[in-house]
C-alpha cells in the first residue's frame, strides 16, 4: 500500500467531537463490531421461524415469537427475570472474553463456577451472626478465590508446559462436577436430614438481596433480580478499565495480539497467562457464587446450568469487549426467560431457544457468510475468532 | 510466444494498485520489473497469473486476448510462476511436489506413475542444468536448490513466459550467481521472463530491458547497458536518491558490549553460536555479515535476553548481563530493533501509540502505579511520528496499516528515542523502499556519532558494506573473518560467507 493511499482511508472524520470519539472511536470498524452480529442474531431467529414452520406450521410463529418477546422485555416481571438470567452469562461472558483478549479460549467457565459456586456457598451457610455487609462480599471473595484456583491451574500448566488450555480447562470441568457431587455428600455440607446431594441453606447474611421490592407495582415483592446483577455492571466497567486503561490490560491484550512481541517488549509472558487465567478463574467464580448465594441459596449437583458454555458463545458475539459482553448476555437472558413464557403459552418448546443460539454463534463464526446473504461490502476481513490449536 | 498487458488497472478499496499498466515480453528476452515493496508489482503478476482479475484492460497471447480465471488457466496458456515463498509440501519428495496437482497416471484405475514423472524431471534438469536429485525430501534440501524444484514445476507444466517474484531475496551470494545463470539458461531455451526485484544492481546484471514500477504505473523503462544505478533509484523513488550512506571515520571509544565465549543452542538444541567472542565499542559499528541462518538470529536473541546462552558471558558497560530479561537491558539503554517486525518488533492489531510504548510502557509517564496514561502516549507518539517522519493520518492508526517502510521506521523511533548506548539492529532495513533505508541508516550513523556503540546484523551485503566500520562473518555459527570496513569487497565477503576461505 502507498503512503497516499493509507492517509486517504484511514482519515479520521474532521469535527468529530470528543464525546463521540471517546464512546465510538472512529478506529473500529462498526460493520464488523455491530451489524454483522445483528444480522446473525436476525438471521438466527428467521431460521429459527422456519424450524417453528416445519414442526408446528405457519401459524404457530407468531404465537411463539410474540410470547418470546413478552417474557423477555414486556412487564417488570419479565424484564427482572431476563436480567437475572443475564448477570451470571454476564460474569462468565467477562471471565471467557478476558481469555480471548489474551489469546487463551477458556473452555473452563463451568468447572469455574461451579468450584466458586461451591466455596461461596461454604463461606455462606458456615458462619454465622455476621452483618451481610461483612458476610455476603465474604463468601463473594471465597467465590472469586475458588475460581482463581480453577484457572490459576490450567494457567500453570498452560504457561510452564504448554499444555493446551483447551484440553486441560475440559477437563478440570468433569474434575468440578464430580467434586460438587462428592462434597454434597460430605457431613457438614450436605443438608442436615436430606439424603439427596443439596448442601446447606446459605445464611440470609451472605444472599444477594433483591433489588425491585422498592417499585410502586403489584408483586413488586416477587421480582428475584437481585444485587448481584449491580455487581456484575461493575465487574464488566472494571475489567473494560483493566484491559483498555491499565498496563496489566496491555500486557494482557500483548500476549493475546503478539506473544513474540509481548516478551521483545519486556512482558512475562508467562506471569500474564497465569495471570489472565486465574482474573478469567475468578470472573466465573463470582457468576457461579452469584447462582449459589442468589438465586438458589444453596448448592445443588450441576447448579451451572451449562451457563459457562453458554458464557463462550456471548464471548463470541460481544467479540470479547466487555460493553458487548454485557449486551450478549442480556440477549441470550431475554431468550432464555422470553423462551419459559414462549414454552407455557405455545407449543414450542425451549429447545428451540438453544438452536436459535447455536444459529447466532454459526453466523458470527461465519462472518462471511452473513456479509454475502446481506450484501454488507466493506469492513476488516475478520475470519478467525480464537487461535488454534498449534499455538 | 508474446505476452502484452495492456492497459490493466486493478482497484482496491481506496488504492489504485496499477493504474493502466502496459508491459511486454517475449520469448528470449528477459524483462526486468523494478519497483520498491508496495508499488504493485505482485497484484500486477497475479493478475497475469489469475489470481486477481483486472477491473480494465486485457493480457493478451500472441495477439490473442485471452481471460485467466485461476491460475490453472494461466499454466495451460503457458504462463509460470516461481514464487518468492516457495509453494512446497516439505515432507514431499522433490519429484511428488514437481507432479502435484498434474501427476501422471496409469492405466487401468489411474494410479500414480511416479517413474514416469521421474524419467521426464530428470529430462527437465539436465536440459536446463539444474542439478538435482529427484528422491530427496523436500525439507533436507537448502532454499537454492528448493527454488530449482519451484523452477522445474513450472517447467513441468510447459511454462512459455515465466514469472521470478524476488527470486534473490533468500539466497546466498554465490546461490544468486547461479540463479542468474539460470534465468540465462531458460532465455537462451527460448523462454520469456519476467524478473521482478527491488535490488539495482540484479536487474542491471540480469535484464535485457528494464521497466520501473512506481505507484502501480510503469513510469518509465530503461536500457540496462546504459541505465545507471543511480538513475534507476530515481524512478524507482521519484526523486533523487543518495545511494552511499555519508559519514565519517569512526572514533571509537570504550568497550560498550564484550561477548565472550558465548554459545547458544537454538530450539531443536543445536549449537547455533560456537564459542563466539567480539566487542563493539562507543562510536563504532561493527557489521555482522552472514547467509542467514548461520546463527546470527540465536546470537541476537542471546545478547538481547530472548534466550538464555548455554555458557559464555555477555558483558555490557563492564557489568554482567548474560542472563539479563529484555527489560533489564531495555533499562539499561541497549535499543533492540528485531529481525522480524512483524513477527516480534511490533504488534500489527495495536495502533501506533500503543507500539511505541511497548517496552517503556510500565513506567512513567506512560503510567502511574497501574494506570496507563493514554494521552500522554499519543502526545508522545505524536511527537515521534513527526521527528521520524512516520508516514500516518494519527497515532490511533494500527501498525498493520502502515507500509514496510513506515512499520521500520516506527520501531527505530521507538528504539532510538530513547537514551541509547547499545543498538543491536538485525535486519534494519529488509524488504522496505529506498527512501526509508537510507533515512534509517543515516539515523544509525547519527546515533554512532552521538558515541552509542551499534551492531549490525544483515543478510545484505550491501547494507554492511555501507554501514559497519568493522566486518566479522559469521558461518556456521562461528565468527570465521574479520575486515575493517574500508577495505572489505563483496566478493571476498562473499567467500567467507560461503565457509571456503576460512
Amino acid at each position: 500500500m502507498t503512503e497516499e493511499t493509507i492517509t486517504k482511508k484511514e482519515a479520521p472524520e474532521p469535527d468529530r467531537p470528543r464525546w463521540l470519539e471517546a464512546i465510538a472511536p472512529s478506529s473500529v470498524d462498526w460493520k464488523t463490531v455491530v451489524v454483522i452480529p445483528l444480522l446473525a442474531v436476525l438471521s438466527a431467529l428467521i431460521i429459527g421461524a422456519v424450524i417453528i414452520v416445519l414442526t408446528d406450521g405457519f401459524g404457530a410463529v407468531l404465537p411463539a415469537y410474540s410470547a418470546l418477546f413478552q417474557g423477555a422485555f414486556v412487564g417488570w416481571s419479565s424484564i427482572s427475570e431476563t436480567l437475572l438470567v443475564a448477570t451470571p452469562l454476564i460474569l462468565a461472558g467477562l471471565s471467557v472474553a478476558v481469555g480471548f483478549q489474551a489469546g487463551l479460549f477458556n473452555i473452563g467457565a463451568e468447572g469455574q463456577m461451579t468450584i466458586g459456586g461451591l466455596t461461596a456457598v461454604i463461606v455462606g451457610f458456615s458462619i454465622e451472626g455476621m452483618p451481610a455487609v461483612i458476610h455476603l462480599p465474604l463468601a463473594v471473595i471465597a467465590g472469586i478465590l475458588g475460581g482463581a484456583l480453577w484457572g490459576f491451574i490450567p494457567g500453570v500448566l498452560r504457561a510452564k508446559t504448554g499444555a493446551h488450555e483447551v484440553i486441560t480447562t475440559i477437563m478440570l470441568n468433569f474434575i468440578a462436577y464430580r467434586t460438587l457431587d462428592y462434597m454434597l455428600k460430605l457431613p457438614g455440607i450436605q443438608k442436615e436430614g436430606r439424603f439427596d446431594p443439596v448442601s446447606e441453606d446459605v445464611l440470609g447474611s451472605a444472599r444477594y438481596p433483591r433489588i425491585l421490592g422498592w417499585l410502586p407495582v403489584e408483586g413488586a415483592e416477587g421480582l428475584r433480580l437481585n444485587l448481584g446483577f449491580i455487581v456484575a455492571l461493575a465487574m464488566a466497567l472494571f475489567i473494560y478499565w483493566l484491559l483498555f486503561k491499565s498496563t496489566i490490560g496491555f500486557e494482557f491484550r500483548a500476549v493475546g495480539a503478539n506473544p513474540s512481541a509481548a516478551k521483545y517488549g519486556g512482558i512475562s509472558v508467562v506471569v500474564a497467562i497465569v495471570g489472565v487465567m486465574s482474573l478469567a478463574g475468578g470472573l466465573s467464580g463470582m457468576a457461579g457464587a452469584n447462582e449459589t448465594l442468589g438465586v438458589l441459596g444453596r448448592a445443588t449437583p450441576g447448579f451451572t446450568a451449562q451457563i459457562g458454555f453458554d458464557a463462550i458463545a456471548l464471548a463470541l458475539l460481544g467479540r470479547s469487549h466487555p460493553g458487548g459482553v454485557v449486551l450478549s448476555a442480556i440477549l441470550f437472558g431475554a431468550l432464555r426467560a422470553g423462551g419459559r413464557a414462549m414454552q407455557f403459552q405455545s407449543d414450542v418448546g425451549i429447545d428451540l431457544i438453544v438452536v436459535i443460539q447455536a444459529l447466532i454463534i454459526v453466523f458470527i463464526a461465519a462472518p462471511e457468510l452473513v456479509r454475502a446473504i446481506y450484501g454488507v461490502k466493506g469492513g476488516k476481513k475478520q475470519g478467525q475468532v480464537t487461535r488454534g490449536w498449534s499455538t | 510466444m508474446k505476452l502484452e498487458l495492456r492497459n490493466v488497472t486493478k482497484r482496491f478499496p481506496g488504492v489504485i494498485a496499477n493504474d493502466s499498466v502496459d508491459l511486454t515480453v517475449e520469448s528470449g528476452e528477459i524483462l526486468g520489473l523494478l519497483g520498491e515493496n508496495g508499488a504493485g508489482k505482485t497484484t500486477l503478476m497475479n493478475i497475469l497469473y489469475g489470481l486477481y482479475s483486472a477491473d480494465e484492460g486485457e493480457i493478451v497471447i500472441d495477439d490473442r486476448v485471452v481471460d485467466f480465471q485461476g491460475p490453472g488457466d494461466a499454466i495451460a496458456a503457458g504462463v509460470g510462476m516461481v514464487h518468492q515463498h516457495f509453494m512446497l509440501v516439505p515432507v514431499f519428495t522433490v519429484t511428488e511436489n514437481v507432479v502435484l496437482g498434474v501427476e501422471p497416471t496409469k492405466a487401468p484405475v489411474g494410479t500414480i506413475d511416479l517413474k514416469e514423472a521421474r524419467l521426464e524431471l530428470e529430462g527437465i534438469s539436465r536440459q536446463y542444468g539444474l542439478d538435482i536429485d529427484p528422491s530427496a525430501t523436500v525439507e533436507d534440501l537448502p532454499v537454492g536448490i528448493q527454488q530449482r524444484i519451484e523452477i522445474i514445476k513450472v517447467l513441468f507444466r510447459d511454462a512459455e513466459i515465466i514469472v521470478f517474484d524476488e527470486p534473490t531475496s533468500v539466497l546466498t551470494p554465490q546461490e544468486v550467481e547461479e540463479i542468474f545463470n539460470i534465468v540465462n539458461g531458460l532465455k537462451e531455451a527460448g523462454k520469456g521472463i519476467i524478473f521482478i526485484t527491488h535490488k539495482l544492481g540484479e536487474v542491471l546484471r540480469v535484464a535485457d530491458r528494464i521497466a520501473v514500477l512506481r505507484r502501480g504505473k510503469i513510469v518509465g523503462e530503461a536500457d540496462p547497458r546504459t541505465a545507471t544505478k543511480e538513475e534507476l533509484a530515481e524512478m524507482m523513488v521519484g526523486r533523487p536518491v543518495d545511494l552511499v550512506v555519508d559519514k565519517e571515520p569512526a572514533q571509537p571509544g570504550d568497550v560498550v558490549l564484550s561477548v565472550v565465549d558465548l554459545v547458544v543452542r537454538d530450539e531443536r538444541q543445536h549449537t547455533a553460536v560456537d564459542d563466539v567472542s567480539f566487542e563493539v565499542r562507543a562510536g563504532e559499528i561493527v557489521g555482522i555479515a552472514g547467509v542467514q541462518g548461520n546463527g546470527q538470529t540465536e546470537l541476537v536473541e542471546a545478547l538481547t535476553g530472548l534466550t538464555v546462552p548455554l555458557s559464555g558471558r555477555v558483558i555490557l558497560n563492564g557489568n554482567d548481563v548474560t542472563l539479563a530479561s529484555p527489560r533489564d537491558l531495555h533499562e539499561n539503554a541497549v535499543a533492540h530493533i528485531p529481525e522480524d517486525r512483524q513477527r516480534s518488533g511490533l504488534i500489527l492489531d495495536f495502533d501506533v501509540a500503543e507500539n511505541i510504548v511497548l517496552d517503556s510502557y510500565y513506567a512513567k509517564p506512560y503510567s502511574r502505579g497501574i494506570r496507563m496514561d493514554w494521552d500522554y502516549a499519543h502526545q508522545h507518539a505524536d511527537e515521534l511520528i513527526e521527528q521520524y517522519d512516520i508516514r500516518t493520518p494519527s497515532s490511533h492508526v494500527n501498525a498493520g496499516n502502515l507500509s514496510g517502510g513506515n512499520q521500520q521506521k516506527l520501531i527505530v523511533a521507538r528504539e532510538f528515542a530513547r537514551d541509547t548506548k547499545l543498538i543491536i539492529a538485525s535486519q534494519p532495513t529488509r524488504g522496505i523502499d529506498v527512501g526509508s533505508i537510507e533515512y534509517i541508516h543515516s539515523r544509525i550513523v547519527e546515533e554512532r556519532d552521538e558515541g552509542a556503540a551499534v551492531l549490525i546484523v544483515s543478510s545484505e551485503l550491501e547494507e554492511i558494506l555501507a554501514l559497519a566500520d568493522r566486518i566479522l562473518v559469521m558461518y556456521r555459527g562461528k565468527i570465521v573473518a574479520e575486515v575493517p570496513g574500508e577495505e572489505a569487497t563483496a566478493s571476498q565477503l562473499g567467500l567467507y560467507m560461503a565457509g571456503s576461505a576460512a
